[in-house]
């Protein structure tokens, strides 16, 4: 599309991007917040609102794009990466979005992740993870805990969760985030980070479901608990957290271990300092393996953030080589190629 | 070739010939009866080809199930199947010629390589003595030809390995037959030259042994007789030779370049569509897409996704992988947007027989999805008339704003013919219209095709939102009203139906009424021309109709049906073209039904219609 030169750019504000639908899901539901920091933060991500579509599947979550006054599809449940990968292939000029919940991204739709991960298609994935299955009314999910009681599971559950980010961090995607509903600035620094990065962005969202499993973040998010049990990931810093930034992580070996830094044996200096351009995951991999370790805090943040060709930028680049090679193909070209023969 | 040498031998005229090439996977049959077809192509015959090859890559040699079979039938005149029964079969092994001799012509020709009619290779046969031998072939004019041994003595100079030179005798078979029926080998030795050209020393051993079968006929003792089928009396233009995948991949290349759209497909490979993927990866220089996907699920979700943005977007499949693409087929109704699904049919239920065809997913195609969901269906009818039938699908696609679902199979996909090249002017333009002003849109307005706009993301002022929820009417918000549903369920049926005013007429070849009327639709087509054919030249009265619409099918279908006494469908299901005609036509047709992986003989069909009229030519 042409821009007229003479009308001048209108800087759009939240408003601008909220559809004239109603928004549906529960009151307290953390998506309400999710949807919020998208809204504050597209105005400021430098794509125009033509040329960004929100794709989801199926669940409370997946309704987003309704939500947005972008271009939208909601899909079927699960193949929203499966969508938005045919449209970015078709169309790399598009800022290609997805809305997805942990049932639909992880349980029906986990191939389809992996492989977007895999190939870094340029899509930028928002996990809404509320540990729950919230449309279908209170299933759990491939997130919820082991022994988790919820009505298909009245004894509890018996199989082990997956963890979204060693998941997304072995499919070898180049930019794996975090954040919290309750955190809105963190939150939209992570949306900010996910649109300028070039490639696969994968941000899972802790979202509280507050009708089928209320609280699941509370730690992470009570006044009173989150400064011990979050640490917020920066790159070139050193992982510090605590109400007075009294503790620090530092490694011995392959194994995190959380030190004080009042009692005099340890100094900043002596922790482990996050490099998220690292090109090797596996220090990103022992990060996300902090939540399954007691006692350790919850990393929010970028895990990684790498730059590797795209797979959309890869197919385009083909053609254009192979048109350079063999000429732009025609008709006339296509159809009398081969052995031909005359009959007269 | 040396031509007076080549006159020496008596040459024998004929209409047309059947051969058939068999041996063990490894052997190299599908290349070599690709091979002839295409000399005999270019040598200016008619030709119908049924390759027919197990589904292991390399059964254990010798094994009865492991041997892969080619046929030619190739003649002077139009025809329009791979005949039924063989006049010659090239026997690499005895497990080969077990297999095949009950489709050979009676005193039908058999070139044995004797070679490897061993003890071994015999009792793995099942034979207990050796049939070349032991006179119970005396039915049969057998021509015994150490195939290996001659192979293996003209490559004596070669460096190539005892399994290398062994390899090569395909084409030292290839080289005999090629003198038996007075084709010219140098398009082969070409083929050869520019398929090995990394190998030089392959190039030598393979040329090596073509001409040196070539040759040996010439100077053996045992033919006597040479064979000549004239070039067939085909319309003037230009020819190639193509098989059904080829040309699906061709019509799609140039739907695109007549829409001025993009190329996208999204594919997961499955036998027998795989084809299709690899014609169209060759395609880039054409702008073409392909999107080899994690699974079908992925293929087709990507193809609803490109569609969404604007490009001419296809899913190619079979049967299995239909059966995953279902919800998203049920998708692609609800958000309206043009998506054809290609299903090249093949042996099922579940993994059923997939090298093996079969027309059982007719039901899979017109009903196979949860709610009303319709779809348009169109069933191609021969290798060349998948290229049609592939631009038929995307202009409707296109123009109503609708997935389509076009049905090949196993046998058009595989199976070739000489196709008159159209003229790319003869070739329709697909007119497409974005929409782009903001003045009176509505994602879920209509045209006069009840067609809703294609609004592609990009355009400003018109984002708007699109999905499987049940949408309401012009606004396209999501709508649970109940009146709302019951009127869109009607709308996109109607639509649907609509499409009736825009294909052709049901053709009815033959007298326009009377006593019998054999309907067809899908591949059967050459066996059901071939057969009415027949049965017209003894004086039955009987009339051919093929159905390339299935679902809607033509205005004048009920027409046509109701100026027959009998209607007589061949299908290679248990009746699903059948039950269909009857629910929506209330006609009670007779099934002609086959269900072994293999098409039809002409005979099974013709030898129906003699049935039907009970010997008294319908009078
Ligand atoms: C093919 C298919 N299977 C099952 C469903 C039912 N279903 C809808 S949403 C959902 C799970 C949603 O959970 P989650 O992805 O965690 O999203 P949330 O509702 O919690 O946001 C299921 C099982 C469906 N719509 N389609
Ligand atoms: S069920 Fe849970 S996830 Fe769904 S809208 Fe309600 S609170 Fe949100």
């Amino acid at each position: 599309m042409e821009d007229s030169i003479d009308v001048k750019e209108v800087k759009l504000t939240a408003k601008d991007f909220a559809s004239d639908q109603d928004v549906r899901w529960c009151p307290g539901c953390g998506d309400y917040s999710i949807l919020a920091q998208v809204q504050r933060t597209f105005p400021d991500i430098g794509v125009k609102k033509e040329n960004i579509v929100w794709v989801s599947g199926i669940g409370c979550s997946s309704r987003f794009p309704y939500y947005m006054s972008t271009y939208g599809f909601h899909g079927i449940h699960g193949r929203a990466p499966a969508i938005a990968t045919g449209l970015k292939v078709a169309r790399p000029d598009l800022s290609v979005w997805v809305a997805t919940g942990d049932g639909d991204l992880l349980s029906i739709g986990g191939n389809h992740f992996i492989h977007a991960c895999r190939k870094n298609v340029d899509l930028k994935i928002l996990l809404f993870n509320n540990r729950i299955y919230g449309l279908t009314k209170g299933q759990y999910s491939p997130t919820s805990e082991k022994g988790k009681i919820t009505k298909s599971t009245p004894f509890g559950s018996v199989d082990y969760p997956f963890n979204p980010i060693s998941l997304a961090l072995g499919a070898e995607a180049t930019f794996v985030a975090r954040t919290i509903d309750r955190e809105p600035k963190h939150m939209q620094e992570m949306i900010k980070r996910a649109a300028a990065h070039k490639g696969i962005a994968f941000i899972e969202v802790f979202q509280n479901c507050n009708i089928f499993n209320d609280g699941a973040y509370e730690l992470l998010t009570d006044k009173e608990t989150k400064a011990d049990n979050v640490v917020i990931l920066e790159h070139n810093k050193p992982l510090v957290f605590g109400k007075e930034g009294n503790k620090g992580i530092k490694l011995d070996g392959f194994k995190p271990v959380v030190v004080d830094l009042t009692d005099g044996k340890y100094s900043v200096n002596d922790l482990w300092v996050h490099d998220e351009h690292d090109e090797s995951p596996a220090r990103a991999f022992i990060l996300s393996q902090f939540t399954e370790i007691p006692n350790m805090p919850t990393p929010i943040g970028v895990f990684r953030a790498i730059i590797k060709e795209t797979y959309d930028a890869g197919v385009e680049d083909q053609i254009k080589r192979i048109t350079e090679k063999k000429g732009k193909g025609d008709l006339k070209s296509l159809l009398y190629s081969g052995n031909t023969w005359e009959v007269n | 070739m040396e031509k007076e040498k080549t006159t020496e031998k008596e040459i024998q005229n004929l209409n047309e010939v059947t051969v058939r090439f068999a041996g063990d996977s490894g052997d190299g049959m599908q290349l070599t009866g690709t091979q002839f077809s295409d000399t005999t192509a270019l040598f200016g015959n008619d030709l119908g080809t049924l390759p027919d090859y197990p589904a292991e890559i390399r059964a254990p040699a010798g094994t009865l199930y492991g041997v892969s079979g080619f046929q030619v039938h190739f003649s002077s005149e139009d025809i329009h199947t791979p005949g039924d029964t063989p006049d010659v079969l090239v026997a690499m092994n005895p497990a080969a010629l077990k297999i095949n001799l009950k489709d050979l012509k009676p005193n039908g020709m058999i070139i044995a390589n004797t070679d490897s009619f061993d003890m071994k290779n015999l009792k793995m046969a099942g034979y207990d003595s050796n049939p070349l031998e032991d006179g119970s072939l005396s039915n049969y004019k057998v021509f015994p030809v150490p195939i290996t041994s001659l192979t293996s003595n003209a490559l004596k100079e070669s460096t190539l390995s005892t399994k290398e030179i062994t390899r090569c005798k395909n084409f030292f078979a290839l080289g005999l037959t090629y003198w038996l029926f007075n084709r010219p080998i140098e398009p082969t030795l070409e083929w050869i030259k520019d398929k090995f050209s990394k190998r030089p020393e392959l190039v030598e051993a393979n040329s090596t042994a073509l001409k040196a079968g070539y040759y040996f006929g010439d100077s053996t003792e045992i033919f006597t007789t040479r064979y000549q089928v004239e070039p067939a009396h085909l319309p003037k233009g230009t020819y190639r030779n193509i098989s059904g995948n080829e040309a699906i991949a061709l019509g799609f290349v140039a739907a695109s370049l007549k829409s001025n759209l993009p190329l996208f497909l999204g594919s997961y490979p499955i036998t027998p569509a795989s084809d299709i993927l690899h014609y169209l990866s060759t395609y880039k220089n054409y702008g073409v897409k392909t999107f080899q996907a994690e699974d079908e699920i992925a293929g087709i979700t990507a193809a609803i996704g490109a569609a969404y943005g604007g490009s001419l977007a296809i899913t190619t499949t079979s049967g299995p992988g239909m059966a995953l693409k279902t919800e998203a087929m049920g998708l692609a109704v609800m958000t309206e947007l043009p998506v054809v699904i290609i299903n090249i049919q093949r042996g099922g239920p579940s993994t059923g027989l997939p090298t093996k065809t079969e027309q059982a997913d007719l039901f899979q195609a017109v009903f196979g999805r949860n709610g009303e969901a319709p779809i348009p269906v169109l069933a191609t009818s021969t290798p060349s008339d998948c290229f049609y039938m592939a631009i038929e699908a995307a202009r409707i696609a296109i123009k109503y704003m609708t997935p389509v679902i076009l049905l090949s199979d196993g046998y058009i996909a595989n199976g070739s013919e000489p196709w008159r090249l159209p003229k790319p002017e003869e070739i329709a333009d697909i007119p497409v219209k974005f929409v782009k002003d903001k003045e009176g849109f509505a994602p879920y307005n209509r045209n006069e095709y009840l067609a809703r706009p294609w609004a592609v993301p990009g355009t400003p002022g018109l984002e708007h939102r699109i999905g499987g929820l049940e949408k309401a009417h012009i606004t396209g918000n999501v709508s649970y009203d109940p009146e709302n549903h019951e009127f869109m369920v009607r709308l996109r049926a109607r639509k649907v139906q609509n499409v009736q005013n825009d294909i052709p007429d049901l053709t009815v070849i033959g007298e326009q009424e009377g006593e019998l009327l054999v309907l067809g639709w899908g591949g059967t087509y050459g066996a059901i021309t071939e057969a009415v054919k027949k049965a017209q030249k003894d004086g039955l009265k009987v009339s051919q109709a093929h159905l390339k619409y299935l679902f809607p099918m033509p205005k004048n279908t009920k027409d046509v049906l109701k100026r027959f006494k009998k209607i007589l469908i061949p299908e290679l299901n248990l009746g699903q073209l059948a039950t269909i005609i009857r629910a929506q036509f209330l006609v009670e047709p007779i099934s002609l039904t086959k269900i072994k992986g293999l098409p039809f003989k002409t005979s099974e069909v013709y030898n129906k219609i003699k049935e039907i009229f009970g010997g008294n030519n319908g009078r």
